[in-house]
This record gives structure tokens, C-alpha cells and sequence, in this order.
């Protein structure tokens, strides 16, 4: 024991690595351990019946449901249609939204001129606009995916604004010392200096997306998890409208996750990501 | 080749401040010059109504007589804030290639060009590091490699040594010698730092307090070749430097008189 602690004292740069991987390994057992644990407890409290099992089922029971529920078509295709509408309203919102809070961010009159109107419709809750939808477009997929539009566009919006306005005045001065072109300029160094402003819209803007897509699903009723929460909760089927809750939180970490990885690879070169050489 | 004439800069707004009042001064090719002056004297805003960056409010400059209104490609500029001049995200080679990149140069004579000013600034190899992994004194290598890949004819520097420490410093005062002895450059190179600024150039252009002139002009007729502690421990440099100090601080004592008139 004392010779292996001296041994240690030795050769730091041998130890260290090994030191790190079990840190890297405790990191992603911890939050497993506390997922478990509120498991258990969610066992416990149903099975004892201090919760009402008859509306709230134990784990043991949603998870072979949500099991089974894996093995039919309707899960299926309204998972796909959760995922295709969340995926869709993205693409657009972050193809409208991007662009113009970049434009806007790199003008000062635009900013000026524009912010009473971006402010004042901003704050209107998405969902406030479900009856104007649905009286304009029906209650069908597009009415979802002009919501998701609309909510997930001012975070874009807002962000790349603030992004392009991040933009560091001597590495500007440098480019325009150096000849770069207006566009030039723009791609090389107003898109690369927003870009971690615009992964953060971007993680906002997942996160309201779904949200606003489920939403939609359990109010207007277009396909999609949404819709199969409200059908399984008026059958009566507890189970599995726990089980598709479960799958919607799912659905939202692997957003989250993903994005988060994504953010983790482009940044390398931010304070917050380097590794030191 | 490089001309300033009757240049002077107020800054508008709601208290107008007068910069500089009147400045003209003319640099020949292949001439180091030293502009010297005490702190906010309108050196940098020289130095930038030079670059092309700010535009004088009166009077004009000129590179082989046409006058400028914008960076020209004749010019580059580097920044004392190497940190900020350099792009994080891209790593040093892509750095320097941007300006070249933009200034449409052939692939092949960007790679050639880019080893060459790495080679010569002592970071070759250095190629795929990203700025942030190397010490300041290194990035501010970077950036003049930058620079010098570029190929203007006329380098402005903007105090470019001011946040490294002395060590460093002695070493990028002479990079900057050896740079000067392989690039046919001519070099305007701003400091607050009298012995840099003569153990530097050919000539001292002393400023004076805001609103800003020529105060005085000292040729250095010291010899080409020089190093660190032979040459300022020659008489002349000593003399040189007294005689500037002098140059700086009576303009001082001139301000500080007028200020106690008033």
C-alpha cells in the first residue's frame, strides 16, 4: 500500500490519465445512479399506493408498456410525425430567423429601427395564436407547423442578432485593413464570431419546438406523440399515456444531447471547449 | 512614398476634441520611422488615418502620390492587440491565408508565402496551431507573419510590443531588425518606448501633446547592424535618448504651463 502510494508520488504523468478516465466514467455513472434512484422511489410510492396507482401506474408497468408500444405502427408513425414536424418547423424558423437576426445585428439602424416591433411580438406565447391558426389554415399540419415557426423564430432571430453584434472591433478593423469584401467580411468573420450565439438559439429553439409540437398535437389534435397522449388519457389507458409522455422527454434529451455534441465539436476554440495542447 | 500633408483629425460629437492639430511628415522607401509622443497623443489616430481605417478631417495622405480613402493593398497593419487581431477559430496558417485568400492569391504562392513569414518570424511549423495555444509573445509573431506574407510595401505597427514582457520584447524589437534586413519594407512603427523606438528606426518623429504636431524630427545615424546592449551603450544612443526624452517632456512642461495659465 505505502509502496503503491509512493510509486504514485513518482509518476504523476503516468497516474493522471488513469485518474481521469475513472473521473470521465464516475461523470456519466452519477447521473445514471440518480435516474435509478428516482426509479426506485417512483416504485415505491406507487406500489405502497402513498401515489394513486390507478392514475399514476409504477415504473414497471410503463416500461414493459412503452416496450410494447415499440413493437406497433401507430407508435411509430406518430413518432415520426412528431419528429418530422419538430424537424421541419426547425429548418424553417432557423432559415428565417438566422438570416435576418444576422442582418439586423450588423446594422445599427435596422437594430434601431426594428426592435419595438421584434420586442412587442416576441412575449406572445405561441400558443395564444392556436385559434387564429386554426381558423386560418384548419386544424391540420400546417397550422402546427406555422406555430412551431412562429415561436422558434424569435430565439433564432434574437440570438444571431446578438451574435452578429458580438462581433470583436479589432479583429473587425483587421479585415477591413486587409481588404476583405463586405461579404467576405460577413462569412469569415461575423458568421464564424456569432456561431456560438447561434447554437444557443439553436438549443432554445429545439427545446420550444418540441414543445410547441406536442402541444399542438394535444389541442388541435394533429398526429404526432401529442395527439397519442390525449387518445390514450380518453380511453382510459393510463399506461400508455405515460409511456408516450416518457417517449416525448426522451425525444427532447436526444435533441438536447445532440445539439449539445454538435456545439461541443464546432467550439473547440471557444475559452469554455479548448484542451490544452 | 509614403506622404502626410497638413493632416489633422477632430472627433466630432457633443464636446468636439481636437486630436491632431497639424501634422506633416513624409517617409521615404525602405525608411523605418519611429513615431514617439506621450500617452494620448494621438499616435494611434495617426497611425489609423495612415492605414486608411480613420480619414484625417483635414488635410490628406499619400502612397506614391494617390491619396488614401481606404486601406490600400500597399499597407498592412499590425495591431498591439495581438489577442483580438487574431481569429480564434482559425488556426495561425489560416489565419495568414485569409488576407491572401481574399486578396485572390494563387493556392500554391499562399502555401509558399505562408511557410516562408512563419519561417522567418521563428514559428515554422507552428502551422496548425490555433493562436490561443501559444504565448503572447508568439502571437504577436503570428500576426506579423500575418503581415508579412501579405506583401505590403509599407508595414504600420501600432505599438505592437506594449503588452508583452521586457524579455519578449528585446526579441520582437529584434525579429523586427532581421525581418527589416529580408523584406524590402518600409516600416512606420508607433511605441511610447523612446530607446524602442531608436534602437529601431532611421528616424524619430517626436510628437507632441493633443491637439498634436510634429514637436521635433531625430535622425538615428547609428549603424545598421545592432544589438541589444552594444548598441544602446553607445554615446550616441545615450545622447540620442536624452535628447529625445528632453524633446518629450518640454513639450510636457509647455502643456502643463499653458494648462496652469488658463
Amino acid at each position: 500500500m505505502a509502496a503503491d502510494a509512493t510509486a504514485e508520488a513518482r509518476l504523476p504523468a503516468v497516474t493522471r490519465p488513469a485518474g481521469r478516465r475513472a473521473a470521465a466514467v464516475r461523470h456519466r455513472t452519477e447521473p445514471l445512479l440518480v435516474v435509478l434512484g428516482l426509479a426506485v422511489l417512483w416504485e415505491i410510492l406507487t406500489r405502497t399506493d402513498v401515489l394513486p396507482s390507478r392514475y399514476i401506474p409504477p415504473v414497471t408497468v410503463i416500461v414493459p408498456e412503452l416496450a410494447d408500444l415499440l413493437t406497433t405502427g401507430t407508435f411509430w408513425s406518430s413518432f415520426g410525425a412528431t419528429v418530422y414536424s419538430w424537424a421541419l418547423g426547425f429548418v424553417i424558423a432557423t432559415a428565417i430567423g438566422v438570416p435576418l437576426g444576422l442582418l439586423i445585428g450588423s446594422s445599427r439602424l435596422l437594430h434601431r429601427a426594428t426592435s419595438v416591433v421584434i420586442e412587442f411580438l416576441r412575449p406572445i406565447p405561441s400558443v395564444a395564436l392556436i385559434p387564429l391558426v386554426v381558423l386560418v389554415l384548419g386544424a391540420g399540419y400546417q397550422a402546427t407547423l406555422m406555430l412551431v415557426v412562429f415561436a422558434c423564430v424569435w430565439p433564432q432571430l434574437v440570438q444571431a442578432s446578438y451574435g452578429a453584434q458580438a462581433v470583436d472591433r479589432v479583429g473587425w478593423e483587421t479585415a477591413v485593413s486587409f481588404r476583405l469584401s463586405a461579404w467576405q467580411r460577413f462569412r469569415r468573420i461575423t458568421v464564424p464570431s456569432a456561431s456560438p450565439y447561434l447554437l444557443t438559439g439553436c438549443r432554445i429553439a429545439s427545446s420550444i419546438d418540441l414543445i410547441i409540437v406536442v402541444t399542438a398535437g394535444i389541442v388541435i389534435r394533429t398526429p404526432g406523440l401529442g395527439n397519442e397522449i390525449t387518445l390514450a388519457a380518453n380511453a382510459g389507458s393510463f399506461d400508455s399515456m405515460y409511456a408516450y409522455i416518457l417517449v416525448t422527454g426522451i425525444v427532447g434529451y436526444a435533441f438536447t444531447t445532440g445539439i449539445a455534441a454538435v456545439e461541443k465539436r464546432l467550439m473547440s476554440w471557444r475559452p469554455e471547449f479548448r484542451k490544452a495542447h | 512614398m509614403l506622404e502626410v500633408q497638413s493632416l489633422g483629425k477632430t472627433y466630432l460629437g457633443s464636446t468636439p476634441h481636437e486630436a491632431i492639430r497639424d501634422i506633416s511628415c513624409s517617409v521615404t522607401e525602405g525608411e523605418f520611422v519611429a513615431l514617439v509622443g506621450p500617452s494620448g497623443c494621438g499616435k494611434t489616430t495617426l497611425l489609423r488615418c495612415l492605414s486608411g481605417l480613420d480619414s484625417p478631417t483635414t488635410g490628406e495622405v499619400r502612397v506614391d502620390g494617390a491619396r488614401v480613402i481606404e486601406p490600400v493593398a500597399s499597407m498592412a497593419l499590425v495591431f498591439q492587440e495581438y489577442g483580438r487581431s487574431l481569429y480564434p477559430w482559425l488556426t495561425v496558417e489560416q489565419n495568414m491565408r485569409l488576407p491572401l485568400e481574399a486578396a485572390g492569391v494563387s493556392r500554391s504562392e499562399i502555401r509558399e508565402r505562408c511557410d516562408r513569414a512563419l519561417t522567418d518570424v521563428g514559428l515554422q511549423g507552428m502551422n496548425d496551431r490555433h493562436p490561443w495555444q501559444l504565448s503572447g509573445g508568439m502571437q504577436q509573431r503570428v500576426a506579423i507573419a500575418r503581415a508579412i506574407a501579405y506583401r505590403p510595401r509599407i508595414l504600420l505597427m501600432d505599438e505592437p510590443f506594449a503588452s508583452v514582457d521586457a524579455q519578449t520584447r528585446e526579441d520582437l524589437e529584434d525579429l523586427m531588425l532581421d525581418i527589416r534586413s529580408r523584406y524590402d519594407m518600409t516600416i512606420v512603427f508607433v511605441t511610447h518606448d523612446i530607446e524602442e523606438s531608436i534602437y529601431l528606426s532611421d528616424r524619430v518623429i517626436v510628437l507632441s501633446q493633443p491637439p498634436t504636431t510634429v514637436a521635433k524630427v531625430f535622425p538615428v545615424n547609428l549603424p545598421r547592424e545592432r544589438d541589444q546592449l552594444g548598441t544602446k551603450s553607445l554615446p550616441e544612443f545615450i545622447e540620442l535618448r536624452t535628447a529625445v526624452h528632453r524633446a518629450i517632456r518640454r513639450d510636457e512642461d509647455v502643456t502643463a504651463g499653458a494648462l496652469a495659465k488658463a
